[in-house]
């Protein structure tokens, strides 16, 4: 225990928290941009019509790769593609690219599968009125499937709050590469990884019940 | 001169064929009637009418104008000129009573909304609901919300307005109340094609009636050949089989 | 960017790789296999168990789906020599991906516990059936039914988990493309190759899983 009390000094506790802050920044920053773009390749993979089909084939493929292949070789792909390129980025931006490219690839199947929730009575109904795709989406699908989409996602963060750990392999000094910095110092791998196991635990924890509020309310509450 | 007209129309799901060789016309402010029994095809034809299924071949002509269906122009044409109102009423579920009626106006034709809305309520007035404007549709009762489904097609101006069994998924003592709306409809000279089971309405609202069966017009007629005197075997067992209820 | 794409030098180690997918997918088998073990008791206690034996689960579910599983298996291989317990890193990270599995296994599988229908048992009972033919014809076969998707799903998820092995020098499919980039330093072409081969034995997975759901329990499902 008093290995313990040793470790959390004031800056110790400090370098923590910026640890925590930036692994949540990961996740947020991987579901924001990645709902932005998976939404885009959700509408993309409903198009109809020969014009559309490369753009539903990217689509496809995009989500299916990267859902397919594992954060950690995404992750050095994207390591080894700025390293290559020249580029001088720092190990965050490598890895907030790595988020937002699987966030997009699951995202976009959770969003359409909520917009497939949304019953298809009231696509025909917009498309003999002439709405457009967009117009259904935006007047008619979206306002209905958002909650159907919500709990998903964020179940989907709170997940990505946890798989982001990996991007301290490449030096990202997220939460992980916090234990692996006070292993180093000195500290027991126990007390090290323990502490960050803890501090997970109160970063996703209060975050999944608030989840499973969410989805209480939004599973009682009307489609509107 | 026809307002409607469908010339020798098939039509197939896949590779079941369900419309065969369709020849039906409506005039400018007539209603006719399409009455058989299930999958004979009738509310196909409104599928075909409203661009939902392309057909395999024939013509419909609007106003003497032929509807090329490989063309998207030409079909979002047909869609402002012909309006549907759907078994299911169809409501958006989001929206306000007054919202469903606008939002196409407005968003899809790009009118003004301040423009849009006179209209909107006087309609949702006529069909009896100017108290449920700011109502969701699952405030509402069935009836009501299939005369706001009414409204909300005719608010887009529609030369023709085509009604699939709206009455089908109503509750019985709901029925008249959707039927009087129609019946006035008519009065004010609405070219209607309508599909429906009520067998009395259809003899009592349209000018002429058609009997499907198997993909195919049976027989077409007044009324009062259809349902006294029928021509054909199979219509005189079917109207045999209905006026027996 | 100016890089040049050698795969020659690169494709003699694909047999090397192919082996070392083999030894992930036996890595996931094994893992899942253990946690279904797990997964199911546990599930069994939170739905029939007595108090205190719910709350020991409880805290063994929740403390676990809120922590990553690099952090978990950090802890087993590092931590636990502290306290005499020496783990092979092939060991640990089984260790830790059938623990974790175990914790998320018994969630999805007590959701499929709570789906029994009260009117189909209540059918059953009507019609005279035993408890034992209420679980064998009614209860049994709608449970796999309802469970055998989301099951499927975890399985793929875990085979892309065995991944981290690596940072343990396990040398499964990832392992071994970390050591052929020490020695060719062709790091995109080996890395590309590493994850079309995961994309592929994860697609094959789920068309063969998605293949024996609807032929033996009729699930609903679909691969992409």
């Amino acid at each position: 225990m008093s290995e313990l009390a040793d470790l959390l000094t004031y800056y110790n506790v400090i370098f923590l928290l910026k640890g925590m802050a930036t692994t949540f920044a990961l996740s947020a920053l991987g579901c924001i941009l990645g709902g932005l773009f998976g939404t885009a390749l959700a509408v993309a993979r409903l198009t109809t019509g020969p014009l559309t089909l490369p753009l539903r084939a990217l689509a496809l493929v995009f989500t299916e790769f990267f859902r397919r292949v594992p954060f950690l070789v995404t992750l050095m792909l994207c390591f080894f593609i700025f390293q290559f390129s020249g580029l001088d980025v720092s190990t965050f931006t490598v890895g907030c690219v790595t988020v937002v490219l699987i966030g997009t690839a699951f995202l976009a199947e959770i969003v359409r599968a909520g917009l497939q929730s949304v019953h298809p009575n009231q696509w025909h109904a917009a498309e003999t009125m002439n709405f457009t795709l967009l117009q259904t989406i935006r007047y008619v699908v979206l306002p209905q499937a958002w909650t159907v989409i919500l709990p998903p996602a964020f179940g989907f963060f709170i997940l990505f709050i946890k798989d982001s750990a990996l991007a301290s392999q490449i030096g990202v000094i997220e939460l992980t590469y916090v234990g692996k910095v006070f292993n180093n110092r000195g500290f027991s791998a126990g007390v090290s990884f323990g502490v960050i196991l803890v501090a997970y635990f109160m970063l996703s924890y209060p975050l999944s019940r608030l989840g499973a509020k969410l989805e209480k309310k939004l599973g009682s509450s009307r489609t509107r | 001169m026809a307002h409607l007209e469908l010339d020798n129309i098939s039509a197939a799901y896949g590779k079941l064929r369900v419309l065969d060789g369709i020849d039906i016309s409506v005039g400018s402010g007539e209603t006719v009637g399409l009455i058989g029994p299930s999958g004979s095809g009738k509310s196909t034809i409104l599928r075909v009418l409203t661009g939902l299924l392309k057909p395999e071949a024939g013509q419909v002509r609007v106003g003497g104008e032929p509807i090329n269906f490989d063309k998207p122009a030409e079909i979002r044409r047909l869609r402002d000129r012909a309006a549907i109102v759907f078994q299911q009423y169809n409501l958006f579920q989001n929206l306000t009573v007054l919202e469903n009626v606008m939002i196409a106006p407005t968003k899809v034709r790009g009118r003004k909304p301040r423009d849009v809305r006179p209209e909107a309520e006087h309609l949702l007035a006529k069909v009896g609901l100017a108290d449920k404007i700011n109502s969701y549709p699952d405030q509402l009762s069935g009836g009501q919300q299939q005369r706001v489904a009414i409204a909300r097609g005719l608010c887009l101006k529609p030369e023709i307005l085509l009604l699939d069994e709206v009455t089908a998924a109503l509750d019985p003592e709901l029925v008249s109340e959707v039927l009087d709306t129609i019946r006035g409809l008519a009065e004010d000279g609405m070219t209607m094609l309508i599909v429906s089971h009520e067998m009395g309405f259809i003899r009592e609202i349209s000018a002429r009636v058609a009997f499907m069966a198997d993909g195919k017009v049976v027989e077409l007629g007044s009324p009062a050949q259809i349902f006294d005197a029928p021509e054909k075997e199979r219509t005189r067992d079917f109207v045999g089989k209905i006026l027996r209820h | 960017m100016d890089y040049t794409f050698q795969y020659g030098q690169v494709w003699p180690y694909v047999p090397y790789l192919l082996k070392g997918a083999w030894l992930s997918l036996q890595i996931a088998f094994l893992a899942f296999c253990g946690g279904m073990l797990i997964g199911t008791a546990c599930a069994a206690v939170k739905t029939f168990g007595s108090g205190w034996m719910r709350h020991g689960v409880n805290a063994y579910v929740v403390f676990f789906v809120n922590t990553p599983q690099l952090v978990q298996i950090y802890f087993l291989y590092f931590a636990l020599p502290d306290m005499g317990i020496f783990l092979s890193s092939y060991m640990a990270v089984l260790l830790g991906m059938t623990l974790n599995a175990g914790a998320y296994l018994t969630e999805i599988q007590r959701a499929g516990f709570e789906s029994r229908r009260q009117s189909e048992m209540e059918a059953a009972e009507v019609l005279g059936f035993s408890r034992w033919q209420q679980i064998r014809y009614v209860i049994l076969p709608h449970v796999a039914k309802v469970l055998f998707p989301p099951l499927s799903n975890h399985y793929i998820l875990m085979t892309l988990g065995t991944s981290m092995a690596a940072i343990f020098g396990v040398e499964e499919l990832t392992g071994r493309a970390f050591n052929i980039n020490s020695e060719t330093f062709r790091s995109l072409e080996v890395f590309s190759i590493v994850a079309v081969i995961y994309v592929v034995v994860t697609l094959a997975a789920s068309v063969l899983l998605a293949l024996f759901g609807r032929f033996a329990f009729r699930a609903k499902m679909r691969v992409v």
